[in-house]
């Protein structure tokens, strides 16, 4: 027996651990975590909240351009991303700020892509197995594999994170990397963040399976619904996934069940298609509000605390602002010069063409 | 043409072209509109707007996020009997269906030898200068325009959209339909109500003139406007293409014979974009009319910058003015 048989997505089995009022319910899986790490989830979720919302700000007021917003996410990114090493890769779509955070991103980074400057995601330290940031829709599933195929015949034990959303799961590109994973028996965590719409369209319209874990199964893979806004939940499916593919067991399709407690991006108008009671129902099971208030039942977490947090995530979003704001636009060469290695002489000519009307 | 009556309503582009399929799903129950977001959301330009409400789910259907599904079940669709309109969200994503058009429905007809044909629209708008996120602002027409057997349908304003639209939804064979989107909703101009066609393949005189030949299509009409504007003292032929697949070459020969000046604008990139092939053709048609080389300005051979610096990339009046004055120095 496994967690993910324990789970059998077939029998209509959803992992939760915490209620969402944020008591425990399955006292046997709840996770002995340091009450450092349970701070550290804490924390990690108030910043990427306090830095989404940031965002909204900055986009209203015409200092950034569209993005994804990631509110309501948090619980199914900080709490499995908190668990990799430098060594393991993460592969985004669009909506991970929150693991983005967790892993080690530079807030500004994020906020430059979105500002429009190239530099956000041509600038992911050296030190961090990230891949950009992946617009075209379930695409970057393939990459996942590819990578985490380079790393097993590398022989590491090196696992790759990659994450997408439920509309993704219709492309084509995510069979086929669910199917090469399943024969190569690559070490992937597939973390599927069903927030029940891919933009205006319902789950229910996406796929007519009736979870999206159980898709696994065609593949040869395991697969395990979780509650997605429950973190400890998210935690223990991530942690046997992870652990299952450090030790050369191959794939797991986890299916993270959230809500996106926002449009789908700033150029969306989520009242189109939503109600506004089902939204106020997901406000009630909102991640940072269980996580808090299971912190405060065990006694974990002090006002103090909470009070400090609050003040550290203030000064690292403006310190974030302003390292976004105050960078350059990239330059000409820029715009041309990673097209390929070596610039050939008719893209050098072209770059020559746009610096006469844009002096530098 | 000429139009029955005179009913005319200002409207912009992402109205006319609702108003077209409006009228064509209403006159033709086999045209079904399909993809992501089109029923309950309208699209997300709003070019759906309103349709599944007057036409059901059945005609007006929310596809799974699959853009090779959405295409491929067209082709099928319109192999059995149905004219699928189908919408891709942004031309950028439309190369996940790539392999569906090009392997299938650009050659069905000759696979078939006419038994089987795929009379399909696939809309999808293109085109920078809205801001828009990484992946949705590029201009690749010439991938459409070069494997045999498609259509490539680019309006620059309303009154063309709704025309070409339905001349489109009424071709026998499939029409690849990109639509500046930022032209959507930058101009209005008076739209007749009732229905009219406009042939496909056939480029529009926008106005007349007897030094150079300028030839553009889709959004970058609006920005060759001004830059005419600022050549007061220069006689210009604007050709709007309309069409880039068929490509009208006797519009444009008999314009380039008269003025023996050409100037090309397009914001795809400058390798293989539709200039290219226009040259090759004044090459070979009116090679001994040409007083100077023909200009092209384009965007460039890399991939088109991101928000800050796309106004850069993109062809601005001041390139296009110079390039003309270049070609009346000769
Ligand atoms: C291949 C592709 N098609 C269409 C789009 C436009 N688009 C962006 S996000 C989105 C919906 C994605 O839904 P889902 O995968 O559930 O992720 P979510 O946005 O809900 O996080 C669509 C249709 C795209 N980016 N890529």
């Amino acid at each position: 027996m496994t967690l993910a048989t324990d789970f059998d997505p077939m029998k209509g089995k959803m992992l939760q651990i915490l209620d969402k009022t944020g008591k425990v319910i399955n006292k046997k899986l709840e996770p002995k975590l340091s009450k450092q790490d349970l701070l550290k989830i804490y924390k990690l979720m108030a910043l990427a909240r306090r830095a989404d919302d940031k965002r909204l700000k900055m986009q209203r007021t015409g200092r950034m351009g569209t993005f994804a917003e990631s509110k309501g996410q948090e619980a199914a990114q900080v709490p499995v991303v908190m668990q990799l090493t430098k060594k393991d890769w993460l592969v985004p779509s669009f909506r991970e700020l929150p693991a983005q955070i967790t892993f080690g991103l530079p807030i500004e980074n994020d906020y430059l892509y979105y500002m429009g400057n190239e530099k956000g995601m041509q600038q992911i330290p050296k030190d961090l197995n990230m891949a950009p940031i992946s617009v075209p829709v379930g695409t970057q599933t393939l990459h996942a594999v590819g990578i985490a195929w380079a790393e097993k015949l590398k022989k590491t034990k090196n696992v790759t994170v990659c994450y997408f959303g439920d509309g993704g799961t219709s492309e084509g590109d995510f069979h086929e990397a669910m199917n090469f994973a399943g024969v190569f028996k690559t070490p992937v965590v597939f973390i599927c963040q069903n927030n029940q719409y891919a933009i205006s369209v319902p789950r229910e319209k996406q796929t007519a399976s009736k979870t999206i874990a159980q898709k696994a199964i065609g593949y040869g893979m395991e697969g395990i619904q979780v509650d997605g806004n429950d973190p400890l939940a998210m935690y223990v499916a991530g942690k046997y996934a992870i652990e299952k593919a450090r030790k050369g067991g191959g794939s797991t399709l986890i299916e993270a069940y959230t809500y996106r407690l926002a449009n789908h991006t700033t150029a969306d108008d989520a009242t189109k298609y939503r109600t506004e009671k089902e939204v106020k129902e997901w406000e009630k099971k909102d991640p940072i509000l269980r996580w808090t208030t299971y912190l405060k039942a065990k006694k974990a977490i002090t006002d103090k605390f909470i009070k400090e947090t609050d003040e550290w995530v203030e000064q690292e979003v403006a310190r974030a602002t302003k390292a976004a704001e105050e960078t350059p636009k990239i330059s000409i060469d820029d715009i041309f010069d990673y097209t390929y290695e070596t610039t050939p002489q008719y893209l050098e000519e072209q770059k020559q063409e746009v610096k006469k009307y844009y002096p530098e | 043409m000429t139009l029955q009556s005179d009913l005319m309503t200002k409207m912009n582009m992402a109205e006319a072209l609702n108003l077209a399929l409006k009228q064509e799903m209403q006159r033709d129950k086999t045209v079904l509109v399909l993809g992501e977001d089109v029923g309950v959301d309208g699209g997300v330009f709003r070019i759906t707007d309103g349709l599944l409400e007057k036409f059901g789910e059945n005609r007006v259907i929310d596809t799974p996020l699959a853009e090779s599904g959405i295409v491929g079940t067209s082709i099928g669709l319109s192999m059995n009997g149905f004219k699928p309109v189908a919408e891709i969200q942004f031309s950028g994503f439309s190369y996940l269906g790539f392999d569906q058009l090009a392997e299938h429905a650009s050659r069905m007809r000759n696979r078939s030898k006419g038994r089987f044909s795929c009379p399909m629209v696939v809309r999808m708008p293109y085109g920078g200068g809205v801001r828009a996120l990484e992946h949705h602002s590029e201009s690749y027409e010439t991938i459409y325009a070069h494997p045999p057997g498609f259509k490539v349908v680019i309006p620059s304003r309303p009154y063309d959209a709704k025309g070409l639209l339905i001349s489109a939804i009424r071709d026998p064979d499939p029409v690849i339909f990109m639509e500046p989107k930022r032209v959507y909703r930058m101009i209005k101009e008076e739209v007749p109500e009732e229905e009219y066609t406009i042939p496909l393949g056939q480029a529009n005189v926008v106005q007349e003139g007897s030094d150079v030949t300028l030839i553009t299509y889709g959004s970058m009409l609006h920005t060759c406007l001004p830059a005419m504007e600022q050549l007061s003292n220069v006689s210009i032929e604007l050709i709007d293409l309309r069409t880039v697949k068929p490509l009208d070459s006797a519009t444009v020969i008999e314009s380039v014979k008269k003025t023996g000046r050409c100037v090309i604008v397009h914001e795809a990139p400058r390798t293989c974009g539709i200039a290219a092939e226009l040259i090759a053709r004044i090459n070979e048609k009116a090679f001994f009319n040409l007083n100077a080389p023909v200009e092209r300005v384009t965007g460039y051979d890399t991939i088109i910058p991101l928000m800050q610096r796309e106004q850069e990339y993109l062809p601005q009046p001041a390139k296009i003015v110079d390039a003309i004055n270049r070609t009346m120095q000769y």
